[in-house]
């Protein structure tokens, strides 16, 4: 628990800032991977046959599959599997990390095959008190997927506290 | 059941429920899946989990659970244009979780036709640990 922790001007100054970007490549064993971890029975999400008799190109990604991590050594992160490199950074000094929330906005059905490019930029940070855990800081993303054809197929903005 | 379509769905419809106890294997699946190693959803002596008393659920679980209730009563007839939710309370393996939810609204705007949920996860409490909101659009 952070009993002084507020916000400094290092801090503020990261909102706005963006990442380099990251390449997502949609796989059918990431796809699966996935929808197993969830626990689909659904074979849409499995076997390519039954994507195409569902009117899909290719397996789908299932509806929260995006945050999925791509992982290289040394350029994501060991526990967390996201992109570290060139990636905006708030100094907190905060050790523990909750998931605030999550909102997926899609413009278009994302499936194996595609490959995604990924751009995280910092929407807000804020500090709240919680009765829980005291003081935290409440950091919104937002990250726009852009497809092979460079179209914009997806936003996610996510709330991540650390306390 | 058939898949729901845009002329069947009635405003404050109940969806079909979709029961999940979790155990610590589908959690550690769930990281497999993901790429979210995080020990506080699967070691027990890492200190986050000590300060809480346990390991607790992924939020991202619950918000892919909601996606696959959604995906489960949909039957791919509409599309997910907007899903999300707020990780209000923790959850825990082992523990029955139940994602439940109902027909907020249903519209149309610019020609699409658009209905509106609102979901949300009960614990064995009775308590409402993460609500969440999805936007489906149906096609013509």
């Amino acid at each position: 628990m952070a009993e002084a922790f507020e916000l400094t001007d290092e801090m503020k100054a990261a909102i706005g800032s963006e990442s380099a970007p990251w390449t997502y490549e949609v796989t059918t064993t990431s796809v699966r991977a996935f929808a197993r971890g969830v626990g689909y029975t659904d074979p849409v999400y499995f076997d390519r046959e039954a994507a195409h008799a569902a009117g899909y190109r290719d397996i789908p990604a299932p509806p929260t599959y995006l945050g999925t991590a791509v992982f290289i050594p040394g350029r994501s992160h060991d526990i967390f599997s996201g992109p570290v490199e060139n990636q905006p950074s708030v100094h907190h000094g905060l050790e523990n990390v909750l998931d605030g929330g999550t909102e997926t906005e899609y413009f278009e059905q994302v499936c194996a095959g595609d490959t995604l490019t990924g751009v995280t930029r910092v929407a807000s940070l804020d500090v709240r008190e919680s009765k829980a855990i005291g003081k935290m800081l409440i950091a919104t993303t937002e990250m726009t997927y852009t497809n092979q054809e460079g179209r914009k197929v997806a936003a996610q903005r996510s709330q991540v506290i650390f306390y | 059941m058939d898949a729901p379509t845009w002329e069947t769905i009635n405003e404050g419809d109940e969806l079909p429920e979709l029961h999940k106890t979790p155990t610590v294997t589908d959690l550690v699946r769930y990281s497999a899946g993901s790429g979210d190693f995080n020990p506080l959803h699967h070691d027990y002596d890492f200190p986050q989990s000590k300060a809480i008393g346990t390991i607790i659920v992924h939020g991202r679980y619950k918000y892919a659970a909601m996606g696959e209730m959604v995906s489960n009563w949909l039957q791919h007839g509409g599309r997910i244009r907007k899903i999300s939710c707020q990780y209000r309370g923790m959850d825990f393996p082992d523990k029955p979780l139940v994602i439940q939810g109902r027909v907020a609204s249903k519209s149309e705007d610019n020609g699409e036709k658009l209905v509106n949920l609102h979901l949300w996860t009960l614990n064995e409490d009775g308590k409402k640990t993460t609500p969440g909101w999805v936007t489906v659009v149906f096609p013509d």
